[in-house]
């Protein structure tokens, strides 16, 4: 079923790659590594639950990086009152982050287009204030979560290549079921939806309940990967709620390619990597042409990030997903 | 009762900076049918650019005016470089592109004047307070601010309801197409009004730099309260981006002075200190959602500007 | 009377001063082909969108097979056999004509809340989507994408789409537009083949279709019916083509 495409086996390459780096990080000693690449694993699970509601629902949300937050905070407040548990923490993350979404789905789908983009941004920025004013939990400054979350023995998430492979796992469960989703019924229903919402109401789909749930399920998954943030970074603060954190995801998703369930992880790591290697790439190409090093290259890698943006917009709209797909006959489900 | 006329002035002179703000935003979205997020950021190169300029010529008044030009051409090349391939696109196609210039400005901002921010001192004869009302007295430069955004309030007025080029600004509001087709040099129309845009958006900037703030990122925060002021007035409308404007700024200031006691009073002093922002903060965004639910066109449709 | 599949009585809508629809009647019988016929701007796209559930009615009453649906919702009237076609083709653009027509087989095949099995491998869908693609002429473009067929394949698609939700009745504006000769002939035999099985409410501007496909027509001017009778008595009615003939002296007057 799977064609010899570029981009199936850039696809291909990236997940051995990913299977296989705690191996090369062990062996090398390389932990820093390790945890870019799990931060990577975590963010790419948020902009693939993204883009199940952008990609492929049309329903742009500038919001989502509050889910991000909900299940961090679910995490870090139950650790503050003395809750370790990961059966009880992530369960509630998952919870909360579902009844979120839910209320505002009811209320933004009721709305179209910019008015969608900006209901679901004041929401987030909501709760971004709410985090703010809880004062018992860090306000401003966040909440430090001393303790991982704990679940059976095996299963030490202080470990950081256990840490990691579950984070693998979870993002590739996440690929699979966000991919069987999008091509059952519901996933028809949503993408048609996203193609044509008068036709879809002419031919008979109640098409809100349909993407009310589409939205409940996508903040759920980004809920998970709220809780798994905070267990990776041991903290939580509201900034990451900001709705400047969501356009991040949003770039994720646009950059690997909106069309396809997996593209958002090239996404992910083509933007991770670029920020840690492109002030590295500038380091040494001054380094070559004037002799000396320019401090704080990595600083000003949204210098190079933001107008690239503004290209793929214009130019390679498809992202690395486009870049690299040839123009298929095929019945994919495209963007 | 002078905490509350105080407070309600400060209210009224924020809603005035959101206004300025609001108008360029509606302007631009309801005539290009663009979604700017880079909005902020000529807010904040004006306010930037006013620090520098009155540094340099040791002029407050001569530093705003440099600014308000620079700001001006700043708005109009990144028209012309970058915006005007946007237009038609998908809405989605213009926040992602803009964000990508937020970025950008923030960056090349950090780079140019250092990650600290500045200063704009405020010039010695502002550092007065008028009596505005028997026993009330209010900070001058903050008469100043409603004031002069009052006039320029009433400057647009005059250029969209008065002039030719209103006339087309209105035209194109209501029916893109048509004005195109009578020839109209579209271009450069809306090259002039991102321009205005630009220069109101530059002008709330350096106003309010010697009150606020003067620092990179600052257009985030700020930038979003706008957002919310058209959507509650009425995409393309000024007169709603007035009226909407006033009342976020009211409710914002008045909200954050009183509801801290409030929850005191009625919960607990700690809730009252951390919470009492918050809260306001979040009653505007209820507010939006409000609107957005049941009077999505907003409080002013364009169809009256 | 006999049996009435759709009633309308009194319908009225009004945009501001405008008056679209001003106290229109309507009655189709179960079987028949009936046409719509009028000038620009009399009002037929307000009817069917008041038909379709798209535009809420000021005032007056829709009857379905027996039931009210004034104030049922555009899905609903699609559930309960109401299908409907776009002047202006509405399709799914980044899918193939036979994933446009299951989907609305879908629609019809209970609820999609099924998040599991891959619909592409469903017979359930694609069969029925298969059929009506073939019943349309249709059937060898099935994995086409949209983007490569024709104006005159849109337009049958539209039809397929139309038949695929199994409906009692058919509700087709102006199927005809923007067709060639030839694709109008063969959508008008096609047409005529629907009729043996489906009522039909047709909108047309093509008066070579309507008097060769209708059993009745209603004449709609400025959001009133004139008129309403079989195509001779019609074509014999003086406030017909007073309408038609005036709007023609209207045009060569200039």
């Amino acid at each position: 079923m799977a064609q010899l495409t570029p981009r199936n086996v850039l696809v291909a390459t990236l997940l051995v790659l990913l299977a296989l780096l705690p191996v090369y990080c062990t062996v090398t000693g390389n932990y820093f590594l390790m945890s870019l690449f799990t931060r990577i694993l975590i963010l790419g699970m948020a902009a693939v639950s993204l883009n199940l509601i952008m990609g492929f629902g049309g329903m742009v949300s500038f919001g989502h990086a509050a889910y991000l937050g909900i299940g961090g905070y679910a995490v870090g407040i139950l650790a503050k009152e003395g809750i370790n548990s990961g059966f009880i923490q992530w369960p509630v993350a998952v919870l909360v982050s579902a009844l979120f979404a839910l209320g505002v789905g009811a209320l933004s789908l009721r709305t179209r287009g910019v008015y969608f983009i900006m209901i679901t941004l004041a929401f987030a920025q909501m709760v971004y204030y709410v985090a703010i004013g809880l004062d018992r939990y860090g306000g401003d400054d966040g909440l430090t979560i001393h303790k991982r979350s704990e679940f059976f023995n095996p299963l030490n998430l202080s470990n950081r290549t256990i840490f990691y492979y579950l984070c693998f796992a979870l993002l590739m469960v996440t690929v699979y079921l966000v991919w069987r989703l999008v091509h059952s019924r519901f996933g028809m229903a949503i993408q048609g939806a996203r193609s044509n919402d008068r036709r879809m109401r002419a031919i008979g789909f109640p098409t809100y309940r349909y993407k009310l749930t589409c939205f409940v399920i996508a903040g759920t998954i980004c809920g998970l990967a709220g809780a798994l943030l905070a267990n990776h970074t041991s903290f939580i603060n509201p900034s990451i709620m900001f709705w400047t954190r969501s356009g991040d995801l949003i770039v994720m998703a646009v950059l690997g390619g909106m069309g396809t369930v997996f593209g958002p992880v090239i996404g992910a790591i083509a933007l991770l990597v670029l920020e840690e290697a492109l002030p590295i790439l500038i380091g040494g190409a001054s380094q070559l042409l004037t002799g000396h090093e320019v401090q704080g290259a990595r600083e000003y890698w949204q210098l190079i990030l933001g107008p690239m943006l503004l290209l793929i917009v214009l130019f390679a709209r498809g992202g690395i997903d486009g870049l690299l797909a040839r123009p298929s006959r095929g019945v994919q489900s495209n963007g | 009762m002078l905490y509350l006329i105080e407070q309600c002035l400060n209210g009224i002179q924020l809603g005035m900076l959101l206004f300025l703000l609001a108008a360029g935003l509606t302007l631009i979205f309801g005539i290009m049918d663009l979604v700017n997020l880079a909005h902020g950021s000529l807010y904040m190169i004006g306010a930037y650019f006013a620090a520098t300029f009155a540094a340099v010529t040791g002029s407050f008044v001569l530093g705003a005016i440099l600014a308000l030009l620079a700001t001006l051409v700043v708005g109009m090349a990144l028209e012309v470089i970058a915006i005007r391939r946007l237009y038609g696109r998908d809405h989605l196609d213009h926040v992602l592109g803009t964000f990508g210039l937020l970025l950008f400005f923030n960056e090349l901002v950090r780079l140019i004047w250092g990650p600290g921010g500045l200063t704009l001192p405020l010039p010695s004869q502002m550092l007065t307070a008028v009596q505005v009302l028997p026993g009330v007295f209010y900070p001058l430069f903050r008469v100043v601010i409603i004031l002069a955004t009052l006039a320029v309030a009433l400057l647009l007025y005059v250029l969209v309801m008065r002039t030719r080029v209103g006339m087309l600004i209105r035209a194109g509001a209501s029916n893109r197409e048509m004005v195109g087709a009578l020839g109209v040099n579209i271009k450069l129309l809306y090259t002039l009004v991102f321009g205005l845009g630009a220069a109101l958006a530059g002008f709330a900037g350096l106003m309010q730099a010697p009150i606020l703030t003067v620092q990179i990122g600052m257009g985030e925060n700020i930038l979003i309260l706008a957002f919310v002021v058209i959507i509650i007035g009425g995409i393309g409308s000024i007169r709603g981006a007035f009226v909407a404007a006033i009342i976020v700024g009211l409710i914002d200031t008045i909200g954050r002075a009183f509801l801290p006691d409030l929850v005191r009073h009625f919960v607990s002093y700690s809730a009252g200190s951390s919470l009492g922002p918050s809260l306001s903060s979040m009653m505007i965004y209820m507010l939006m959602a409000a609107v957005l639910v049941f009077r999505p066109e907003g409080l002013f449709p364009a169809s009256s500007k | 009377m006999a049996d009435a599949l759709l009633t309308v009585d009194g319908l009225t809508k009004r945009f501001g001063g405008v008056v679209a629809s001003d106290n229109v009647r309507l009655d189709v019988t179960r079987g028949e082909l009936h046409a719509i016929i009028g000038p620009n701007g009399a009002g037929k796209t307000t009817l069917i969108g008041q038909l379709a559930g798209e535009i809420v009615p000021d005032a007056g009453r829709i009857h379905f097979g027996g039931q009210d649906i004034t104030a049922l919702p555009v899905h609903g009237r699609s559930l309960m056999g109401l299908a409907r076609t776009f002047q202006i083709t509405s399709l799914f653009p980044h899918f193939t004509a036979l994933d446009n027509v299951a989907l609305a087989v879908q629609a019809h095949a209970g609820h999609s809340f099924r998040l599991w099995r891959p619909a592409r491998a469903e017979n359930e869908l694609q069969e029925p989507a298969r059929a009506a693609l073939e019943r349309v002429g249709l059937g060898h473009r099935a994995n086409t994408m949209l983007g490569s067929m024709s104006h005159g394949e849109h337009r049958q698609l539209e039809l397929g789409m139309a038949l695929a939700s199994k409906p009692s009745m058919l509700l087709l504006d102006e199927p005809m537009a923007g067709l060639g000769p030839d694709e109008s002939a063969r959508m008008v035999k096609t047409l005529r083949e629907l009729k043996r099985e489906l009522t039909i409410l047709l909108i047309e501007h093509d008066m070579e279709a309507v008097f060769a496909l209708a059993d009745r027509i209603t004449v709609l001017v400025y959001g009133r019916t004139i008129a309403s009778g079989t195509p001779a008595e019609i074509r014999a009615n003086p406030d017909v083509r007073q309408a038609y003939l005036g709007e023609q002296q209207a045009v060569t007057h200039v």
